[in-house]
């Protein structure tokens, strides 16, 4: 017993120093595997709050560049309207039965990584504007990521510049389906996976999102193909542009689908069997 | 004893608003962000009882993570070189020994501080990189991103190091 005392006294530095080091390591596993920590979800309302202060202020320094986003995203939506007016003047909706399957929410970004490996992205909406997690975040250029955790006034975003993140996509004009990844190396490119080889893809193909995925609308555009390889009769290293600049994102939209449950209750039908 | 409990406070709160708010968006070449919350380790007084100097430093680097999502990183690194601090002070002063109320960074010569706060650094940001990426095929580049991170920070380490403490 004197034994151990002795030794613990003798080498007690030397024990915190290992104790904290495996909780620090501990914790950078937890983050590499996305079930986030507790304890750093729980300080999130904390530091978003301190972000979105010191976002107001930088903010005053793009209020034009924004304003014209703003407008030119108005005069978009103006004109979809006026189309679909057009064509349903002569039906009506029935409220019981609607076809509406997503609602939008709007937020702002209140901090924006990209440069790192894996990036996430704050926004100023959370629990109480019924965030939660799990939803596809968009904005006017394309896809941005999903929700990984939500808190009551702020929500974090995997972006998809982030090696852990997959998202269901498919070409434009050929009805093949793939999944979209990033391999960290630059903000602009992404990788699309998972295409068979019977597809016929060519360089400036657009992609747009699948409709397989439950988190987001089928047919957003996400880039264009810049280059592949094709060996071995696989298509390898295809790099998609991105139509968005990741860079400089500011106000998104929050996906959420009105199906989700049902979709879910049916998903659990599968994992049960 | 009070008053250096207050100015090693004011100093851990003062290092954490800098890093998080200004160092953190400096992006130098696309992806250096100069530490210089480690000022803090390499300030924090030598003491014989080493217990809360390496507390602080974990908690310092933890929340720094915190701030930056990136789980535990900062605070294995910080911990790290706070644990190791006395073992490279020994290899450049070659003494075994200190005078543990008198000792002031201050005092040592130019070279001296400046190799001191470089391999502290490169240590920190080597430790930062290889976690990150997290894939031993990556040994290589991140080593090289870290020298050229440790480079920029202990330039201005040193420099701040210089400017801010009292000459005495």
């Amino acid at each position: 017993m004197q034994q151990i005392i002795f030794f613990i006294q003798k080498y007690r530095y030397f024990l915190l120093f290992i104790f904290l080091e495996i909780i620090a390591i501990v914790l950078t596993i937890q983050t590499h595997s996305l079930h986030r920590s507790k304890f750093i979800s729980a300080t999130n309302r904390f530091t978003g709050s301190i972000y979105e202060k010191t976002n107001g202020f930088s903010e005053l320094f793009i209020l034009k560049k924004n304003n014209a986003q703003l407008s030119q995203e108005n005069t978009r939506l103006k004109n979809l309207l006026a189309a679909t007016t057009i064509k349903n003047s002569n039906s009506f909706l029935d409220s019981t039965h609607s076809l509406q399957k997503f609602t939008y929410t709007n937020a702002k970004v209140t901090k924006n990584n990209f440069r790192k490996k894996r990036n996430f992205i704050w926004i100023n909406k959370g629990t109480k504007d019924g965030v939660t997690k799990g939803m596809g975040v968009i904005n006017s250029n394309g896809i941005i990521g999903v929700t990984v955790d939500a808190t009551k006034n702020y929500a974090l975003i995997l972006s998809i510049l982030n090696i852990d993140s997959s998202i269901n996509v498919k070409l434009k004009s050929k009805r093949h389906i793939g999944s979209l990844t990033w391999n960290g190396t630059h903000y602009k490119n992404v990788q699309l996976n998972d295409i068979p080889r019977e597809a016929k893809i060519k360089i400036g193909d657009t992609i747009v999102s699948g409709g397989e995925s439950n988190l987001f609308p089928e047919g957003i555009p996400i880039g264009v193909i810049k280059n592949f390889d094709f060996d071995r009769n696989f298509y390898e290293n295809i790099n998609v542009v991105l139509f968005n600049d990741m860079s400089a994102i500011e106000y998104v939209q929050i996906i959420q689908n009105l199906h989700k449950k049902e979709l879910d209750s049916l998903n659990q039908y599968i994992s049960n069997e | 004893m009070n008053s250096n409990l207050v100015k090693n406070s004011i100093r851990f709160l003062g290092l954490v608003f800098l890093q998080i708010l200004i160092f953190n968006n400096i992006y130098f070449l696309g992806y250096i962000n100069p530490a210089i919350y480690i000022a803090f380790v390499l300030l924090y007084p030598l003491k014989k009882e080493r217990g809360s100097f390496l507390f602080l430093s974990f908690l310092i680097g933890l929340t720094i993570d915190i701030f930056s999502n990136t789980g535990g990183v900062n605070a294995a690194a910080t911990l790290f070189i706070a644990y190791i601090r006395i073992s490279i002070l020994n290899f450049i002063l070659r003494k075994n020994d200190y005078d543990y109320i008198l000792f002031k960074l201050k005092s040592l010569s130019l070279i001296k501080i400046f190799s001191f706060i470089f391999i502290l650094t490169f240590i920190h940001q080597f430790i930062i990189y290889s976690l990150e990426s997290f894939y031993l095929k990556d040994i290589l580049s991140s080593s090289l991103k870290a020298l050229y991170a440790s480079i920029f920070s202990s330039i201005i380490l040193f420099f701040s190091i210089q400017l801010f403490s009292k000459k005495k």
